[in-house]
């Protein structure tokens, strides 16, 4: 669906930029420039507080990124449960680093604070699916689910 | 002592959570029936009476918070919950939420109607959209119902912020703008949400409120410890043999958590300490685990309850190691509104690495303890605050995890 579209469909949304934004992601996986622009004329802000409500929120991303984002927690207890090894297990995997996607555009990888699911450690999200005590070994096995 | 007792997970796995008519079989929605045949001002006195505290971290009355809104006039007051559950280690309103949404939405409607509100939002972090689908199909089965009268429920999911969970900030984000917590006074119970009386609980303050209307103030005061009754949910991690989620009395002491419920250690190894509160929280030794879970005997050591996460480490672990990252957390999250936060959690994280790298001096130890004791009473807001405790509680108990860092 065309940004304008789905923009126009929170105008009359107490708040409903962040929603907006939200709905923007699901179909572009990121907020293209013109949409921020965009959203803030129809919610009567300047251009530059629609750009900070884009920026502030780690969820938002106002660069092009991979269509599937996986989200490594690197929260204390994912800290020492291993996080770091599935870390790598992911750049190798995927042949980028954090905070990069693949050249085909199907990967984003980030890392994410605490994603709520502590009980299974390390925890990584795919699309926001948690997936739980993730090994290196896991790790192909759940990436092979997306390509 | 060391049981466990569940108020707010009372219909964890007992009901479809999907199937409203689950909660209404097991005596869901009597609550609200009785609060709404009840005079507002003895309501309130009855939540009061039950010396209910707020279950997010910051321990506040209740009731108290309640009959400031209730006193305030305007045209429009809110009902807000705030379900940005964001304190690393810590899951229990996601264990609620997805577990019984029902009690969530009728301890907000007797909030609504106690306060005088009509419009309610639940401010659902982003980390957690499955539960927003199941927040959106409890409400729609509720109105269908009409088990709300003609209160509103929307729900609102947050972007990824930490600092949201602050209620000035996450009222910012329900506004639509970036979650920078707001100067105070004026508190939410008198300008709040689009500067009108709102009041903004926990999910898990919120959980217990339907049983309290139903079994009396007085009832819930005197489980566990007097000056903060009633029971915690605490989601355990780390190297615990049980990383599970318990809900007990709040004069369980952190020893019977750990080795009781929590079954102890792996592997037979030792304990070094725990980290309780989520990571905001300070880091305890053993010496201080006779402490019970309350939050004034939490903050007579220097700790805190706040989310009810334990995190457990065995005597292998590098308290540093952990601090660091910790430290790194803070300032990847710190919202840079005011200069102590934004400026000292950067700070703090250098140091850290800095120590941690191997390329730290016993003066670097010093510079972080005063550095943290200036940010905990000039930051604005409870993050900025709060920082330095991991950090301040570590310097103090393990002074030896730093000496062997030193250059």
């Amino acid at each position: 669906m065309d940004y304008k579209n789905i923009i126009a469909k929170f105008a009359d949304v107490p708040g409903g930029m962040i929603e907006a934004f939200h709905a923007i992601q699901d179909e572009f996986s990121y907020l293209p420039e013109e949409a921020i622009i965009e959203a803030a004329k129809v919610f009567g802000v300047p251009a530059a507080d629609a750009y900070g409500v884009a920026t502030f929120y780690s969820y938002f991303s106002v660069k092009s990124r991979g269509k599937n984002i996986i989200r490594i927690c690197e929260s204390a207890p994912c800290h020492i449960a291993g996080a770091d090894e599935v870390v790598a297990a992911l750049e190798r995997e995927l042949g980028i680093t954090m905070g990069n996607s693949t050249a085909d555009g199907r990967f984003a990888l980030e890392f994410a604070q605490c994603v709520g699911q502590c009980q299974a450690t390390p925890v990584i999200t795919v699309n926001s699916k948690p997936y739980f005590d993730v090994t290196p070994a896991k790790v192909v096995e759940i990436i092979a689910e997306y390509k | 002592m060391a049981e466990e007792m569940r108020i707010v997970l009372r219909n964890y796995g007992k009901i479809d959570p999907l199937k409203i008519d689950d909660y209404i079989s097991l005596g869901g929605y009597n609550a609200l029936k009785k609060a709404c045949a009840t005079d507002k001002t003895a309501l309130i006195d009855d939540i009061k009476k039950s010396n209910l505290r707020g279950r997010g971290g910051a321990g506040f009355n209740c009731g108290m918070k309640w009959s400031f809104a209730a006193m305030a006039q305007a045209d429009q007051k809110y009902v807000v919950c705030n379900a940005d559950e964001g304190e690393p280690g810590t899951y229990k309103d996601r264990l609620i939420m997805e577990n019984d949404p029902q009690t969530l939405l009728e301890g907000m409607a007797i909030c609504a109607y106690a306060i005088g509100a009509t419009k309610g939002y639940i401010y659902c972090r982003g980390e957690y959209p499955q539960v927003v689908k199941i927040l959106n199909t409890a409400i729609a089965q509720a109105k269908e119902k009409g088990v709300l009268g003609d209160f509103d429920i929307e729900v609102r999911m947050g972007a990824g912020a930490y600092v949201c969970g602050e209620e000035t900030a996450l009222i910012e984000s329900l506004e639509g703008n970036r979650g920078e917590p707001r100067y105070k006074p004026p508190y939410p119970p008198a300008q709040g949400l689009w500067q009108k009386p709102t009041i903004v609980n926990n999910v898990e303050t919120f959980a217990a409120i339907p049983v309290i209307v139903e079994k009396g103030g007085e009832w819930f005061a005197s489980i566990g410890a007097p000056s903060y009754p009633g029971t915690k949910v605490l989601t355990l991690t780390g190297d615990i043999n049980n990383r599970t989620f318990f809900e007990v009395p709040t004069n369980t002491t952190i020893r019977e958590v750990i080795y009781k419920l929590g079954g102890g250690i792996p592997s037979g190894k030792k304990f070094k300490a725990v980290q309780i509160g989520g990571t905001s929280g300070a880091f305890i030794p053993e010496s201080q685990l006779d402490t019970p879970i309350a939050f004034d005997a939490m903050t007579a050591i220097d700790a805190a309850l706040g989310s009810g996460a334990v995190f457990v480490l065995d005597e292998t672990r590098d308290l540093v190691d952990v601090t660091t990252q910790i430290a790194k957390f803070f300032e990847h999250e710190s919202c840079g509104k005011c200069a102590p936060c934004r400026e000292g959690t950067m700070r703090m994280f250098d140091l850290m690495e800095k120590i941690n790298d191997g390329e730290g001096s016993a003066q670097d130890v010093a510079l972080l303890n005063k550095l943290g004791r200036v940010m905990s009473y000039s930051c604005l807001c409870g993050l900025g605050q709060a920082a330095p405790a991991p950090v301040l509680s570590t310097i103090k108990h393990f002074p030896a995890d730093y000496n062997a860092k030193f250059a």
